[in-house]
Order: structure tokens, then C-alpha cells, then sequence
């Protein structure tokens, strides 16, 4: 999964980027099911590494990516980004290595055979004025993604 | 044996913070607009990594759900994004990060 991630930031050509994405995506899925997650599991194979990768691949396809492949591939500012980067990574590993106490080293065993039907249940019951906002959101995106990719804006 | 192979929460959340952190590194250095999206994908997934993770260790599935929005707020944020992309690449006829200086004056 690491190594997919890092193909995803230091591949020249967004398609291997895109495909190395990809291999990220399924890792993550197969941690959810490690982690008894299998619905946002199936979500995240679905959604993502079907929809959203899709959609990527077809924007690559319509921009044109010969020129780009040719040019500097990172931007004046690395120098800066990769210190900034370095020093969260800094934070990380402070908080990880003073909080270690916090986390419990077992975890509760769960009942994991009807975990879509409860996530079903919280989805529609508490959380159902959230689930309203999340599908208006989506036609706030639709129409927003139209109107930008229209001829002329 | 078994307690050596024994994965924790912490681990998890380590592999998260790793891959939250290549994400951050992508967004800052790459020039591809492109590849700066999927780099915040990445970063999306680590917080949801995280969020599964912290829902498993409570018990509970309130991690798993707002896992489910955030998966839903990538999707709408990947669609306006590349919308705006392909926009700007027809005025521009670039997808370079750094020329995309519109609002500078």
C-alpha cells in the first residue's frame, strides 16, 4: 500500500500515478476488512476505485498529457514543501511515541455478522439529518462540475 | 509468537499518518494538477483509515459511517475538481500548478 502511494507521487505519467492510486485503493479495502469493515470495504472498491478512478482517467485522457511529461515535474517551491512535509512528519512521530499509553493493545471482539445492516440502521436513523446534507452536497457538485466543464463559462 | 504478530491500533494509525504524509508531500511538490488531486485522495484515505481504525477499537460503527461521508465528500470534491481542471485547461491549454495565476495581479 506504501509502495503504491509513493508510485502515486513520483510517477512521471498520470496514468501510472493513477493506476498506482488504484493499488492503494485496494490495499486500503482489504485493511477494512481486516479491521471487520466489509461494507465501507465494498464502498471504497466501488466508489472509489471504480467511480472516482474512472473519472480521473477519463480527465487525463482529455487533457493532453504529452507536453506535461516532457516539462520539470515538481514545482520551485519542493525545497520548502519537503521541510514542511518532514516536520509534520516530525509531529507524527512525537505524538505516536509520547501517546502510546493511550491506546489499548487489545481490542474488543465485535459481533461482525450483520455489520451492514447496522451501518444501515445509524446511517438512516442518527444520522439521517447528515445523509440529507451529504445528497444535497452531491447535487451541489454535480451542478457545479456541469457548469465549470460547459464551453463557455 | 502470537503477541509479536499482533497488530494493534497503532499500527494503523502509523500506516494513516505514513500515507497522510505522502499525500501532504505530493501536494506540496508535484506540478500536475492531476497528480495533486490524487494526492489529496490519498490524504482522504489516511483519515478514513483512521477513522475505521478508531471505530474498531471502540466498538462502536459511528468511525465506519462518517467513513462512508468522507468517501462521499472525495467524490463531489474530485468531480468539481477535475471540472475545474478541464476548464481552466481549455482556457489555458496547461495543467501545470504554478501557471495558474488567474487571480494574481
Amino acid at each position: 500500500m506504501l509502495i503504491g502511494g509513493i508510485a502515486v507521487i513520483t510517477r512521471k505519467n498520470p496514468v501510472h500515478s493513477a493506476l498506482a492510486l488504484i493499488v492503494t485503493l485496494l490495499a486500503q479495502a482489504s485493511i477494512y476488512l481486516m479491521l471487520y469493515a466489509p461494507f465501507v470495504a465494498g464502498v471504497q472498491i466501488i466508489l472509489y476505485a471504480g467511480g472516482i478512478m474512472v473519472l480521473f482517467l477519463f480527465v487525463i485522457m482529455l487533457v493532453s498529457i504529452d507536453r506535461s511529461i516532457r516539462e520539470r515535474q515538481f514545482n520551485s517551491q519542493w525545497v520548502v514543501g519537503i521541510i514542511a512535509a518532514t516536520a509534520l512528519g516530525g509531529l507524527f512521530i512525537a505524538v505516536y511515541t509520547k501517546g502510546t499509553s493511550i491506546f489499548p493493545e487489545h481490542v474488543l471482539p465485535v459481533v461482525e455478522n450483520d455489520n451492514t445492516q447496522r451501518v444501515a440502521t445509524m446511517l438512516y436513523g442518527q444520522y439521517m439529518f447528515a445523509f440529507e446534507i451529504a445528497s444535497l452536497l452531491l447535487l451541489v457538485a454535480i451542478i457545479g462540475a456541469v457548469v465549470m466543464a460547459k464551453k463557455r463559462i | 509468537m502470537e503477541s509479536v504478530l499482533h497488530i494493534t491500533t497503532l499500527h494503523y494509525l502509523v500506516l494513516g499518518a505514513a500515507l497522510f504524509l505522502l499525500g501532504v508531500i505530493g501536494v506540496l511538490t508535484r506540478r500536475n494538477v492531476v497528480i495533486v488531486l490524487m494526492s489529496i485522495e490519498l490524504i482522504l484515505n489516511a483519515v478514513n483509515l483512521n477513522l475505521v481504525a478508531f471505530s474498531r477499537m471502540w466498538g462502536g460503527l459511528h468511525g465506519q459511517v462518517f467513513a462512508i461521508f468522507v468517501i462521499t465528500d472525495a467524490a463531489a470534491e474530485a468531480a468539481v475538481g477535475l471540472g475545474i481542471l478541464i476548464a481552466f485547461f481549455r482556457n489555458k491549454e496547461t495543467v501545470n500548478i504554478d501557471e495558474v495565476n488567474l487571480l494574481k495581479w
